[in-house]
């Protein structure tokens, strides 16, 4: 279970930004929408730990993890918290497969080939296994950067406009894959957007304004 | 997939910045090394071909040509000494003296120099036989380890000499008796290798055909050899070299040079070498002075080689600082990315110091190939033209300091990138593209 209790952040010389207080389950879709400028990303990076707040703290099954010190807080990360972002922005050296295994070693987990084989199938990727990140096109990247967030089996997946840069037939495939990957590892699925597209598919909603 | 890997497959990714970091780096080292291969070599030659020798007397010229020709056989000699000027240099009793080896130079053997001397010639190098004897009867010869082997001397060959000291066909001395080959030294890694030692006489024997006496300068190979009186002489007039008597009593004969080693060091000996200077028709050089002159001549040259390798490589040093820190730039969004995935800012410092150093571990082994392979042909061009044997397998223990230091340019060039990787603010970085 995700909560965060009187979250608020605030950056220098603008005035704090509030967010209202949030649960969420294990295994739960949710879409927060907001306008730009009401802090959608800014709530996807202090869930992702990627951000300290001003005040209030957020938990995953009862971790304060809003309050852990850098080197905690990087552990933790790689190990529960899986990210997608607008862009893949995966290691332009390494092929598919070695962005994946790197996944797995930061994260701390064992390099398993295999489990990464697997997971690429299903994503329909498996033959862009061997290739560079720029031979693949915008959704193939999306989909390694969903294969990245899933790989080492987070309790939290967090995308922070996953499709915005997407066709419509692309973006419909991410989102069902993204719920797919959040469905086979039970995480809560967190997807912070301005797209429309996806209102109809989630019912579960937090509006920030 | 690990944090070598990693680096490994950044730096091979830029392919044309890698090859250009190379070349400049290697560059660097390779001068480096080049000029400690050539100078520790050099400096060994210079220093064994000494010899105990204090002074070197001959006729008279530059003080610097004469320690080159009759001590590291090298140029020409400088004139000679008629025997009837230099008895009292060839006394055995000498009160100076202990030592004093004559040398007649001028003639060689397919590029490698034939040497009139006697058996104390040998002992100045300390040089053992390898196989047969020593020079015993005129036109008996000992050769060198290193002319023994480039010209496949066996004990028995026979060989006529040529005039002067380039290989010539129309040199040879086609009527005089040949050379036969006695005995073959050691290698001792001096100059004695490349000579081929026969007794004075034998080469006075050899000209006595010749209407000319033994001449040294420079340009004696252009002479037409037409122009020379191949008539009988009148043997009467000539002592015959072939008989045995000491050097003194060949009034008629020459002498290149001496090699004097002092009974002591005291005045008289001190002063021998001005007082042969002023007031005899020769000259005498003290070896290590004019090697000194000789060392500070080539050094200046060294030292602006030194300068300019630390130039390439500081521009090198430079080159790798640029390429990491701009490629920072290209690569910030993937390194944020990073962190969100669970690196440490210490893996991201780690990764582009590694970025660095492979770039300067590369660096310097191709520079080492460089230096070595260019040794190669170096080595060959100064076999050729000097006869001194210089080696490109020659590895020193200083490359070791050399690679010590590319480590530590490749880990200063890379720290100011590598501590900004590990500063990303990886929300301002991925919160960039937002509305």
């Amino acid at each position: 279970m995700l909560k965060s209790i009187n979250l608020s952040f605030q950056y220098l010389g603008s005035p704090s930004i509030s967010f209202p207080d949030f649960t969420a389950e294990q295994g739960e879709h949710w879409l927060i929408l907001g306008p730009s400028g009401s802090g959608k990303t800014t709530l996807l990076h202090l869930l992702g730990g990627l951000l300290s707040p001003s005040t209030g703290n957020i938990t995953l099954d009862e971790l304060y993890y809003s309050a852990f010190s850098t080197a905690k807080l990087d552990k933790f990360r790689g190990e529960n918290i899986g990210i997608v972002f607008q862009k893949a922005h995966a290691v332009q050296s390494l092929s598919v497969m070695e962005n994946l295994l790197l996944a797995q070693q930061l994260g701390g987990k064992m390099l398993d080939k295999r489990k990464i084989m697997d997971l690429l199938e299903r994503l329909q990727i498996a033959h862009k296994a061997n290739q560079k990140p720029n031979r693949l096109s915008a959704g193939e990247q999306q989909r390694v950067a969903i294969a990245r967030a899933v790989i080492n089996q987070p309790r939290l997946i967090l995308a922070d406009e996953p499709t915005s840069a997407l066709d419509d037939k692309n973006s419909t495939e991410v989102q069902n894959l993204l719920k797919e990957s959040a469905d086979a590892v039970k995480a809560i699925l967190l997807v912070v957007t301005h797209d429309n597209r996806l209102k109809a598919t989630f019912p579960k909603q937090l509006l920030l304004k | 997939m690990n944090i070598f890997h990693l680096s490994w497959k950044n730096i091979l990714n830029k392919p044309l910045t890698l090859v250009l970091n190379l070349v400049l780096f290697s560059l660097g080292v390779g001068l480096i090394s080049l000029l400690l291969l050539v100078n520790v070599q050099l400096e060994e030659k210079f220093q064994k071909n000494f010899a105990g020798v204090d002074l070197v007397i001959g006729a008279k010229g530059s003080p610097l040509q004469l320690i080159l020709s009759s001590l590291y056989h090298l140029d020409s000699p400088t004139g000679n000494m008629p025997i009837s000027e230099s008895k009292a240099f060839l006394n055995p009793k000498h009160p100076v003296f202990k030592k004093a080896v004559p040398l007649s130079l001028g003639d060689s053997h397919r590029g490698y120099r034939i040497v009139g001397t006697d058996k104390s010639f040998v002992d100045l190098y300390e040089a053992k036989l390898r196989e047969g004897r020593m020079f015993e009867e005129i036109m008996e010869v000992v050769a060198g380890a290193t002319v023994a082997k480039n010209l496949n001397l066996k004990i028995g060959n026979q060989f006529q000499s040529s005039h002067g000291l380039i290989e010539d066909e129309n040199l040879v001395h086609k009527e005089a008796k040949p050379f036969i080959v006695k005995g073959i030294l050691e290698k001792t890694g001096a100059v004695i290798d490349q000579l081929i030692l026969t007794k004075t006489q034998s080469v006075w024997a050899v000209h006595e055909e010749h209407d000319h006496e033994s001449e040294m300068e420079e340009d004696h190979a252009e002479h037409d050899h037409a122009e020379h009186d191949h008539a009988e002489h009148d043997h009467a007039e000539h002592d015959h070299a072939e008989e045995e008597k000491p050097l003194t009593e060949y009034e008629d004969q020459s002498i290149t040079s001496l090699l004097v080693q002092f009974k002591g060091r005291n005045i008289q000996a001190l002063n021998m070498a001005r007082n042969i200077n002023e007031n005899t028709n020769f000259q005498a050089a003290t070896p290590a002075i004019e090697i000194n002159r000789l060392y500070t001549l080539l050094g200046v040259g060294e030292e602006a080689l030194k300068a300019l390798a630390m130039l390439i490589i500081f521009v090198s040093g430079l080159s790798i600082f640029i390429s990491l820190f701009s490629s920072l730039r290209e690569r910030k969004y993937e390194l944020a990315v990073m962190r969100t995935l669970g690196a440490r800012p210490g893996f991201l410092f780690q990764l582009i110091i590694f970025e660095g150093l492979f770039i300067a571990v590369l660096g310097f082994l191709c520079g080492i190939a460089l230096s070595h392979g260019s040794m190669i042909f170096l080595a060959d061009f100064l076999e050729k033209s000097y006869r001194y044997d210089f080696s490109a397998a020659l590895f020193l223990k200083e490359e070791i300091y050399l690679f010590g230091g590319s480590l530590i340019i490749g880990i200063i060039a890379a720290i100011i990138p590598a501590l900004q990787a590990s500063n990303t603010d990886i929300h301002a970085t991925l919160a960039e593209n937002k509305g």
